[in-house]
């Protein structure tokens, strides 16, 4: 499986997509590929949105200088 | 016979003085009294500095000095942070001076904060265009922070409310003799987080619990982090070097927060109003494709009815020019054609020998007939 887009990249990518289809040079074709990508992607942006929580972890170093994230309650 | 002198050449001492006056102090704090003082048109200030048995020759230059509140009068006793350096043209010794500090209500950590003020400034570290932009949306946001206190979870309810990232605490000691070495670990440490952003975080206190925070170390440690540091250390009106450092300054922890990560709510806002775009795009697409096709789909319909007509009209014309030129129309006009058995025509009076048969054409039909 793919990693999904980072926000930022998919909002980018996303208003592209709206500047495509509002140009009149995109044939229809075209047009619907990008539609259906825009629409997949708002999906898992919104998924990721509304699913995703905090969490809140804290750097952990022993002493070798090596560093390990353990949770933290917060 | 004389040889000849072994002579140093002027610039050759001046180069040699030069380097070792200006190798000899660097840069410090000089207490004493000022003597006569000039400003130029420039603004450049030419003084001299003074105790019981000694003077020097100072000056300081316009974009410094523009910084002082007043021109000490001559008898002042200051504070001057300055380095020594050889004025090669004249060959003098002077001082050129950062600071001038009336001493009176100048404690020694006033001192030192100008001094580190100087010093981080002399590097560029307080130049707007260092300044970077913070994300728009963070995944990992570096905390660093001491775990006492509530700022830590005031940060915490903040990114609850706001946005779901991932927050990494690296803690440190912010207050005290061990702040020091504290934070410039932590900060250090910041740089293999992969964070997007650094929050550096601490709770209001009095104003000496802030001086961490004005060291120079720590301050060059903030802007040796990778990513955009966002301070909060002090409140509304506690400003430290730490603060002008960092590429942005929030009064308390949970205002860093507000301002480093985005509301969910906006950006589900934002991704709504991207889908109605996409949806109404599309649909004027649509649109514009359709419209298309009627239209070409009339012009197709028309230039088909216009083509037929075109050939209608020419075979019209060509049967009625070929109806003209038939022979069957003189024959209507009552004249006949005679032909032979062979089918020959028979066109002169030597073509009908007596007795012989022929046909007789006529508009309707063939008439049997036999010369005489």
């Amino acid at each position: 499986m793919t990693e999904p887009l980072p926000l930022a990249q998919s909002i980018r990518r996303l208003e592209e997509i709206v500047r495509a289809l509002e140009a009149d040079d995109t044939d229809l074709d075209q047009s619907l590929a990008l539609f259906e990508e825009g629409v997949a992607l708002l999906r898992s942006a919104r998924g990721r949105l509304e699913e995703a929580e905090v969490r809140v972890q804290q750097v952990l170093e022993d002493a070798a200088g090596e560093i390990r994230l353990g949770d933290l309650d917060a | 016979m004389t040889e000849e002198l072994r002579a140093l050449s002027v610039a050759e001492v001046v180069d040699t003085l030069r380097r070792a006056i200006e190798g000899s102090l660097g840069q410090v704090w000089v207490k004493g009294e000022i003597g006569e003082l000039k400003v130029n048109q420039s603004g450049h200030w030419f003084f001299t500095l003074r105790d019981a048995d000694c003077s020097i020759r100072c000056a300081m230059w316009a974009t410094y000095a523009r910084r002082a509140r007043v021109v000490p009068p001559p008898g002042t006793e200051v504070y001057m942070l300055a380095r020594p350096d050889f004025w090669a043209e004249r060959g003098e010794l002077r001082m050129t001076a950062v600071t001038v500090l009336p001493t009176a209500g100048v404690g020694d950590a006033q001192l030192e904060l100008q001094r580190v003020r100087e010093a981080l400034a002399a590097d560029g570290l307080f130049d707007p265009s260092r300044k970077r932009a913070l994300p728009r949306f963070p995944r990992r946001v570096a905390i660093v922070t001491s775990l006492d206190g509530a700022a830590l979870h005031d940060m915490v309810t903040v990114a609850r409310r706001r946005w779901p990232a991932r927050i990494v605490v690296v803690r440190s000691v912010v207050q005290g003799e061990a702040a020091e070495r504290a934070l410039v670990h932590a900060l250090t440490m910041v740089n293999r987080l992969k964070a997007d952003v650094c929050v550096v975080g601490r709770g209001g206190g009095s104003k000496d619990d802030l001086s961490a925070f004005n060291l120079e170390k720590v301050c060059r440690a903030i802007a040796a982090v990778k990513v955009p540091v966002v301070t909060a250390v002090g409140h509304q009106t506690d400003f430290t070097l730490a603060d002008m450092v960092a590429d942005a300054r929030a009064a308390t922890p949970s205002a860093a927060m507000e301002l480093v990560l985005p509301d969910r709510n906006e950006v589900l806002r934002l991704l709504g109003s991207i889908g109605s775009h996409l949806g109404k795009a599309l649909g004027r697409r649509t649109r514009l494709v359709r419209e298309r096709l009627y239209r070409t789909e009339d012009r197709l319909s028309r230039a088909i009815t216009d083509a037929l007509y075109e050939r209608r009209r020419a075979l019209d014309h060509a049967t009625a020019k070929l109806d003209a030129l038939s022979p069957l129309r003189v024959l209507a006009r009552g004249y006949a054609v005679a032909r032979g058995d062979d089918g020959r025509v028979l066109r002169r009076t030597a073509d009908f020998e007596t007795g012989k048969r022929f046909n007789l054409r006529v508009s309707d039909g063939d008439v049997p007939a036999k010369a005489e």
